[in-house]
């Protein structure tokens, strides 16, 4: 079991993600107005919140699918697009903003998986293209990563040929394969018929056990009390109230809070 | 109450009166007289001459002039292809200067008629007599700083490089590179771009996403309005009188036409062997089509079934 504690013990190790003051606009529209919170190793945080409170964008924000305006945002102890030199911030090349985004895997809302490659491809791809592993041995993870997953049949099956729940499954492989050391999830189970969310929580699940570090924006209420070592509420783009997920849910302190929950519980 | 003890009678086959069509009777009647009389305008008007035709249509400067035809038009389309990814990626950058010049040029070449740009490609040895590869403005500044000579490295005699087949090669690639661009663009852009977002959250490259990732899946909607393209670069050639080429096919036949006063039967087989042309090149666009349709249709693969009779087997034990 990962810590039940959301908060990490004090200066004993280094975030996985930390983010601080962070600011992102849209134009005009502000999205997220200061947003402050650690990721522990190991931990699995959920974050809930109303539609439009900039879940997702914060989430893009950690592998810089965003570029935040204001603030700071590590992973890992790298500033995330930047570096900081002679107390200024340069922006990282393509390159190394790439080479950051190897170590942070993503599952999307709708699983965007390769629909031109087979499931065992679409896993395959970036081990290769971007890590140089061997075609053979990187097939080879590949099928036993998909059979983790519980779709060693489906190996060469083409996306438009798996159920939504088996390609969010193939989703999670194939960001698993590149070894991240943090997992992004945004509503990985919202596009879902309600038989198959169960499917892809089991995998996550699973994932959590073997102690993975894993941000994950999320409905399931009961994935989040039963596996998520911290909750965090969001709405209109700061962080309403967090901490240990039972108690959040049991005992909302804010009235926003408890608004929210008493519509999607 | 039915007889539960029984199998259930099977349902009373429908066995309607089908509507009748005699519209579509007359017009198959209307379309058999028409065919038969063609055929037969074909087979009893001496003027087609037939015999002359056939060994006319396949002498050695008629199948030279296809040849050539042939390469001509796989080359333009190659080459304008590729420019075409690069107008098409340039247009669709983030930068103002890049993309403006990718538009520019579109602009320009899709305006232009090709016979004009193939008549001013070959008229560029007029232009300047050689064309030298060298430092831009070198003389300027060579002058500037009281030198004497210049900065060039290749020198090349424009009315050499410019004529025959590299003019014709070059006027069609050029006028074809900005079709092309626009049709890539319209392929990348139909692109879902939760795919190029995928794909930079793995950590793949730039390039890598747009060869491994997008190209890929827009060509599904780049192969068929480039197979227009092709066989009207195909027809195209027959453009390059402008240069001139003359070993080309349509002149060939032309030639042939003219010289012996059989200009019908000439004609005719133009038609037949850019017929035979297109086709070849239809049936290419056809295997292309088969392979960058892969995960859209609902066949099975060949590996796919493979494992489905390994499957199959393995469940009958
Ligand atoms: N690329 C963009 N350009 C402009 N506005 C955007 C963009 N992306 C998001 N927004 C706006 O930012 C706000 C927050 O969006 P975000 O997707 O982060 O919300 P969310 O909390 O994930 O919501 P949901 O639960 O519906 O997914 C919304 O008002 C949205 O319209
Ligand atoms: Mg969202």
């Amino acid at each position: 079991m990962s810590s039940a504690v959301g908060t990490p013990a004090p200066g004993a190790v280094q975030p996985m993600v930390k983010a601080e003051g962070v600011h992102k606009s849209f134009g005009h529209v502000e999205v997220l107005k200061g947003i402050d919170l650690e990721v522990a190793p190991r931990e699995v945080m959920c974050i809930v919140g109303p539609s439009g409170s900039g879940k997702s964008t914060f989430l893009r924000c950690i592998n810089h699918l965003e570029r935040i305006n204001a603030g700071r945002l590590w992973v890992n102890g790298h500033l995330v697009g930047y570096r900081e030199k002679g107390g200024r911030l340069h922006e990282l090349r393509d390159s190394e903003v790439a080479a950051q985004r190897r170590d942070i895997g993503m599952v999307f809302q709708r699983f965007n998986l390769f629909p031109h490659m087979t499931a065992l491809e679409n896993v395959i791809e970036a081990p290769i293209q971007v890590k140089g592993v061997r075609r053979a041995e990187a097939r080879e993870r590949g099928a036993a990563l998909l059979e983790r997953v519980g779709l060693a049949d489906r190996v060469h099956n083409y996306p438009n040929q798996l159920s939504g729940g088996q390609q969010q499954r193939v989703a999670i492989a194939r960001a698993l394969a590149m070894e991240p050391q943090l997992m992004l999830f945004d509503e990985p189970t919202s596009a879902l018929d309600p038989e198959l969310v169960g499917e892809v929580l089991d995998v996550m699940r699973g994932l959590a056990t073997d102690g993975m570090t894993m941000v994950v924006v999320t409905h399931e209420m009961g994935f989040a009390r039963e596996v998520g070592d911290t909750l965090v509420f969001m709405d209109d783009g700061v962080i309403v109230e967090s901490g240990d997920p039972r108690s959040v849910l049991t005992d909302p302190q804010h009235e926003r809070t408890r608004s929210f929950l008493s519509k999607v519980l | 109450m039915p007889d539960t003890s029984t199998t259930p009678a099977p349902p009373e086959q429908i066995r309607a009166v089908p509507v009748r069509h005699p519209g579509r009777w007359i017009a198959s009647a209307v379309i058999a007289v028409l065919a038969a009389m063609f055929v037969h305008m074909l087979a009893t008007n001496e003027v087609f001459q037939w015999d002359f035709m056939v060994d006319n249509m396949s002498s050695d400067p008629v199948l030279k002039g296809a040849r050539t035809t042939l390469v001509m038009t796989v080359l333009a389309m190659a080459i304008g292809i590729l420019l075409g990814i690069v107008l098409a990626v340039m247009r669709l950058s983030a930068n103002p200067v890049v993309s403006g010049a990718a538009w520019v040029y579109i602009w320009f070449f899709r305006a232009i008629p090709r016979i004009v740009l193939l008549f001013f490609s070959a008229s560029l040895g007029a232009l300047y007599s050689t064309y030298e590869l060298g430092f831009p403005f070198d003389q300027q500044i060579m002058d500037l700083f009281g030198f004497e000579g210049d900065w060039r490295f290749l020198s090349l005699d424009g009315n050499d490089i410019f004529r025959g087949f590299v003019a014709g090669l070059l006027g069609l690639t050029l006028s074809e590179g900005a079709y092309a661009a626009e049709i890539v663009r319209a392929g990348i852009q139909s692109v879902d771009p939760g795919q190029v977002e995928a794909a930079q959250a793995l950590g793949m490259s730039r390039g890598k996403t747009m060869r491994r990732i997008v190209l890929p899946q827009a060509m599904r909607v780049i192969i068929p309005p480039m197979g227009n393209e092709t066989i009207a670069m195909l027809k195209d050639t027959s453009l390059l009188i402008a240069v001139p080429v003359t070993n080309e096919l349509n002149f060939q036949l032309r030639a042939i036409g003219s010289r012996t006063f059989q200009v019908i039967p000439m004609a005719v087989a133009s038609i037949l062997w850019y017929l035979a042309l297109a086709s070849l090149l239809m049936i290419g666009q056809h295997f292309l089509e088969k392979r960058f349709s892969r995960g859209f249709g609902n066949r099975e693969t060949r590996q796919q079934r493979a494992a489905r009779r390994a499957r199959d087997v393995g469940s009958t034990h």
